[in-house]
């Protein structure tokens, strides 16, 4: 059984009691437990179900890369699905239920599948797509849905707020183990502005566990010493529980700060996700301890040999009573020792390699622990937990020479560099043959903007695996980042630490060497998506040659811990099958994060009424309180309708239609863009945008105008109106402004910078009010000012005064086919002109409209719309704007476009009126079928609908299309599709259905 | 005028650093060559400063201008004047290329005040907030998470925000989300 010690625990405060449940067992452990010693201290070891055969799992490692242990945490509005057991510290009140199970951990009927495993090999869910087909919908596609995915979602809002932090520093170092520390203080030294991270909650990393000695002190005292050193450093920033998540180009960092996981509701933000621009970057990210592949290795209670260390030496958990090490270096010796430097028995230490006569093997000797040499595990015995293991000869077969009794067992492949951060901008690998791992290519670095490198890498992370060596690599990479970073290097020496000498290690990646289908199909790579030795050669038996592809088709390394045990040991046995090199067959790609970061600190604060920036007008309180039903408009909502005393919507546009086509209504035309077109070049520069000619407008009058991009095609509309001599204000859609601001600026700054020509877009300065309606002259008449007569201000011009008190601009333009002012006011006064509008308007029946009733209006008089008659490949003589469209021009954007074949062919499907012949509304979007099939099988088609709405002045529903041969075909008859299958009649006819003069509008 | 309000009237909210709207503050782009006599000299004579050097500003009682980019200021006068100054700019530009226009009410003005009000800006605009490397004087046009922002230091640990009025509740909730007391960052 797993328990506590009472004589270790560099790391746990006794004296704290902190309790837990886990599956509603109520549990106890210390203030500085991770969940992971807590539940071990409780003898917890089965923790989860493995996700393809639910095979019991245990806790396998002591940090980051832990495959098996993640849980359920916390409850309703905390509840999160899939946390790490061994990167969360323990608080009181934690809860946590264990996951990917049914009905109970302890009984799981999904482990069957565990039974079936001869039949879900590698590649098994790619093979159901295949014969036969029907299969995959009605047997695989069910079963794999039922038993796929770990954690359940959460339920409940999540209630904790998350941010972001920008900063900037010179240096950012990443990790703060001893070469990350020095790393540091080197750098500081040396005068740079430092930041230094460490995602747990303490200094120091492996060294104190390993019992470093630096400087002649026990590193403990040297950790301590150097963290205060660097705190009392004016340009140092020490921040624990911050992971470095990912690194990107131009030296962007993001720094992931679990701020409040430990003190749920205590007010803070529970993320804060750094995103830092560092001049010069450090990963001292350590190494990860890789384990053996032997049959078995999967039970609970076989753990890495670093893991199984940590838990005594920090936690005072020894996870057995009676454990077993099994190496292939001399590292795992340091487990051997510490085990029974705590009072625990090793039984033996089995050793892959032949020979064994270094420093620790002979120490472990010493304390009388039994080495066995060229030995291998053959299998593990137990079920849920270790009972046993059978020892054979490495260079075997598996035949078992003898059993030996133990609760745990301790393995040590060697160790992996974490080189994941140096990698995810580039930066390239080299494979150690004498170490066995892959390490940073100090020569082919990640490089900024300046082709310079601007990732460093020190510590174990770079492979300087000796303390003494980690410490100068630290050092050297702290002065060398500093230097890059515009700062002389510090002359300070780097500290020394005593060796300890280690002999090689061998690279074992099968245990033992000989190992049969049976034995190799019980030897787990990925603990968590269940990925065997069996499954690697298999895949590289069906040609799998490159390492993506058979990461991809066996799953190995796209757990949750994104392989960062399994990955290496996969790849050797892929290399193994293929008969190559492992450096030939590479890694697959490291991707940021480094391990998962929590979705809500990547969205930050952006959640809730902040969620996206929701523009309005300055009449938007009053809409919202007088009935408005909202629809978005660009990031601005805009009414579609105004609703009265139980009115649906349908009734609240019609209404609106009837009044502002007999009495008067109010729009709120704030929106509209309007952008100032200002210089000696100003007319030539309108005249290159417009399709019109606008540099002949007269001062006080306006013009509709069409833009179109290069490629001829419509891209926005508007009013233009002459200000002065060279000055022109132009509208633009609601959802335009900021896109033609942003359009103008690029032509002026990219191809015409030589043209006097300045815009500004003032689209927010103005509140502007659509007074439309028989009435709009009898309500600013009352109000009173300026002159607003047909005479002093005739259709299409505009002018300046006041109305009501109000300094205005007022338009005579009409979208709607009435008489209609368009009146722009300051829009720190748009709500009291609103009000006085409202107010004066009640005897003359004023009633505000929304976007539908507008729409509705403007369709009746046959008036485009962006986006509803243009979708980005309609040219404006698709719609019969030819009259908008100069001829007298040289050019415009878009005018040789427009001459191309494709644009002057006459079978291009064009703009015209649509009449059910039964009044009823055509359905929006709908093709126009015509007789006969395509190529392909489907009905041919001759055009479509665009705009389609009931008018309530007609009665009757109306239409826009675009249709082949359109304006050729009046009166004729054609069909349309429903989406019910059936077809609906329909009379082409001019697209203006109501006052084809335009009486109403020049009264 | 009397029917003016600005777009938050004067909403504010206490967290670890004040969050405050500052009314109405009137504003003038003002567009043209930095180089030339008559341009600087109409500069001076509204605002009654030179004009400032890259990313820089210069306010004092009430009035100012600010540098936008090579070709843009943004002038500030009190809001009743915003009006006539922009008039007296045109007029006194008149026969040179520039452009002046008023801005007053597009904009929305708030200031963030506090020992920390550094980290409230900086958990929302990508800019370097450390003492050393922004103070009283300078200026950025940045964004404040997803919309558009321009400011300055008004003072020792007081920051003064220009933003499009139609996002004034958005900025304003950002800034008073950042500044909620418990979210200091003690890095600043």
């Amino acid at each position: 059984m797993s328990t506590r010690l009472s004589n270790t625990g560099r790391l746990v405060n006794r004296s704290a009691v902190k309790n837990f449940t886990f599956n509603g067992k109520k549990m106890q452990g210390y203030e500085g437990d991770t969940l992971a010693s807590a539940l071990l201290a409780n003898d917890q070891m089965l923790v989860g179900r493995s996700f393809k055969y639910h095979r019991p799992r245990g806790i396998v490692a002591s940090g980051g890369e832990e495959p098996n242990a993640l849980v359920n945490m916390g409850e309703g509005a905390r509840f999160e699905p899939n946390q790490r057991t061994t990167t969360t510290e323990l608080f009181d009140g934690l809860t946590c239920t264990s996951q990917n199970h049914w009905p109970s951990l302890e009984f799981d009927v999904g482990v069957a599948n565990n039974y079936v495993a001869r039949f879900l090999p590698a590649g098994f869910y790619y093979k159901t797509f295949m014969a036969p087909r029907a299969a995959w919908k009605h047997v695989f596609e069910p079963i794999i849905r039922q038993s796929a995915g770990l954690g359940k979602a959460p339920k409940e809002m999540d209630v904790d707020r998350y941010e972001h932090f920008y900063a900037f520093e010179d240096v950012v170092v990443v990790g703060g183990g001893i070469a990350g520390l020095q790393a540091a203080k080197a750098a500081a030294d040396s005068g740079a502005q430092v930041m230094l991270m460490e995602q747990t909650t303490d200094w120091g990393g492996r060294a104190p566990v390993d019992g470093a000695v630096i400087d002649g002190k026990p590193a403990d005292q040297w950790i301590d010493e150097t963290v205060a050193a660097l705190e009392a450093m004016e340009n140092v920033t020490l921040r624990t529980r911050m992971m470095g998540a990912g690194v990107y180009d131009h030296g962007y960092i993001t720094g992931y700060e679990r701020v409040a996981d430990h003190t749920p509701g205590d007010g803070r933000p529970r993320h804060r996700l750094w995103r830092i621009r560092a001049k010069q970057i450090v990963t001292a990210t350590g190494a990860i301890e890789r384990p053996l592949s032997f049959a078995g290795n999967d039970i609970p209670g076989v753990m890495l040999a670093s893991a199984v260390r940590d838990y005594v030496v920090n936690y005072g958990v020894s996870i057995g009573e009676k454990t077993v090490v099994v190496t292939n270096n001399d590292d795992g010796y340091r487990t051997a020792i510490a085990l029974v430097e705590a009072g625990l028995q090793v039984p033996m230490v089995v050793d892959a390699r032949s020979e064994v006569e270094g420093e620790l093997p002979n120490k472990a000797r010493d304390l009388g622990i039994r080495v066995e040499a060229g030995k291998a595990i053959g299998k593990v015995k137990g079920g849920k937990r270790v009972t046993g293991v059978g020892i054979c000869l490495q260079n075997g077969e598996g035949g078992a020479l003898e059993e030996v009794k133990c609760d745990a067992v301790a393995m040590a492949g060697g160790w992996s560099p974490v080189v994941h951060l140096w990698s995810h901008c580039g930066g390239k690998l080299i494979w150690d043959e004498t170490q066995a791992h892959f390490r940073p290519d100090a020569n082919r670095a990640p490089t900024g903007a300046n082709g310079e490198a601007f990732v460093l890498t020190a510590g174990i992370a770079n492979g300087d695996m000796g303390t003494t060596e980690a410490l100068a690599s630290g050092d050297a990479a702290g002065k060398a980042a500093a230097k890059a970073a515009g700062h002389k290097a510090s002359r300070k020496a780097a500290p020394k630490a005593d060796v300890v000498a280690e002999n090689a290690m061998a690279p074992v990646w099968i245990m033992p060497q000989n190992a049969g289908p049976d034995l190799r199909m019980k030897m787990w790579l990925d603990y968590q998506n269940d990925v065997k030795v069996s499954d690697v050669q298999l895949a590289a038996r069906e040609g799998y040659e490159s390492v993506e592809h058979t990461k991809r088709y066996t799953t190995l390394g796209m757990a949750t811990d994104q392989g960062k045990l399994s990955n290496i040991n996969g790849l050797a046995i892929l290399a193994d099958s293929l008969n190559a090199e492992i450096p030939q067959v590479g890694t697959t790609t490291f991707r940021p994060p480094y391990t998962p970061i929590s979705m809500a600190s990547i969205a930050g604060e952006a959640r809730g009424e902040i969620f996206q920036p929701l523009r309005k007008t300055p009449m938007h309180d009053w809409i919202e309180n007088n009935g408005a039903h909202f629809e978005p408009v660009g990031h601005w909502r805009r009414p579609y309708a105004y609703l009265q005393d139980g009115e649906t919507v349908e009734e609240a546009v019609k209404r609106e239609v009837k009044n502002t086509r007999r009495k008067l209504g109010l729009l709120d035309a704030s929106t509209l863009g309007k952008i100032i077109v200002k210089g000696p070049d100003a007319g030539k520069f309108m005249d290159m945008m417009y399709t019109n000619m606008m540099s002949t407008l007269k001062v006080g009058k306006c013009r509709y105008g069409l833009m179109c991009n290069e490629n001829g095609f419509l891209s926005d509309d508007g009013v233009v109106a002459r200000m002065d001599e060279d000055t022109w204000l132009c509208h633009t859609t609601s959802g335009g402004a900021d896109r033609i601001h942003g359009w103008m600026e690029e032509w002026l700054q990219t191809e015409w910078w030589d043209w006097d020509v300045y815009v500004a877009n003032v689209t927010e300065q103005y509140a502007q009010v659509a007074v439309v309606g028989p009435n709009a002259r009898k309500v600013l008449e009352k109000l009173g000012g300026m002159d607003v007569t047909k005479g002093s201000l005739p259709f299409m011009e505009w002018a300046e005064g006041q109305i009501g008190g109000f300094d205005t601009r007022v338009f005579r333009i009409s979208f709607s086919g009435e008489l209609s002012y368009e009146i722009a006011v300051p829009a720190s006064q748009g709500r009291a002109f609103w009000d006085a509008l409202m107010e004066a308007g009640e005897e003359f029946g004023v009633q505000p409209y929304g976007t539908e009733c507008l729409h509705i209006m403007r369709a009746e008089k046959g008036f485009i719309m962006i986006g509803d008659e243009t979708d980005g490949t309609i040219i404006p003589q698709d719609l019969g704007l030819n009259w908008a469209i100069s001829k007298k021009k040289e050019d415009f954007l878009g005018k040789r476009a427009q001459e191309r074949t494709f644009m002057t062919n006459p079978d291009r499907w064009k703009l015209v009126g649509l009449e059910t012949l039964d009044g009823s509304v055509l359905p929006d979007g709908a093709y126009a079928i015509k007789e006969g099939d395509n190529d392909n099988g489907q009905r041919n088609m001759e055009g479509r609908v665009t705009s389609t709405y009931h008018s309530p002045t007609l009665g009757r529903g109306i239409a826009m299309g675009i249709i082949h041969n359109g304006p050729d075909r009046m009166g004729e008859v054609i069909e349309f599709g429903k989406v019910d299958g059936t077809m609906v009649k329909a009379k082409i006819v001019d697209q203006v259905f109501f006052d084809k003069n335009g009486e109403k509008q020049d009264v | 005028m009397s029917n003016a309000v600005s777009a938050l009237n004067h909403a504010s909210y206490q967290g670890f650093a004040l969050v405050e709207e500052m009314g109405l503050q009137g504003m003038i782009t003002l567009r043209g060559d930095f180089a030339d006599a008559t341009f600087q000299k109409a500069v001076k004579d509204v605002c009654g400063q030179d004009i400032p050097g890259q990313r820089e500003v210069t306010v004092a009682d009430g009035k100012g201008v600010a540098w936008m980019s090579p070709d843009e200021l943004l002038v500030l006068v009190p809001y009743s004047d915003s009006a006539s100054a922009a008039m007296d700019l045109a007029e006194a530009l008149k026969g040179t290329h520039a452009l002046a226009a008023n801005v007053s009410d597009a904009r929305v003005v708030i200031r963030v005040k506090g020992e920390n009000a550094r980290e409230v800006i900086a958990k929302i605009a990508p800019v370097d907030l450390s003492v050393a490397s922004f103070q009283p004087g300078q200026i950025r046009r940045t964004r404040l998470a997803q919309v558009a922002a321009a400011f300055w230091m008004s003072g020792e640990d007081e920051f003064t925000i220009v933003a499009f009025r139609s996002v004034a509740d958005y900025v304003f909730n950002l800034l008073k989300t950042s500044a909620i007391k418990g979210s200091e960052v003690g890095y600043l």
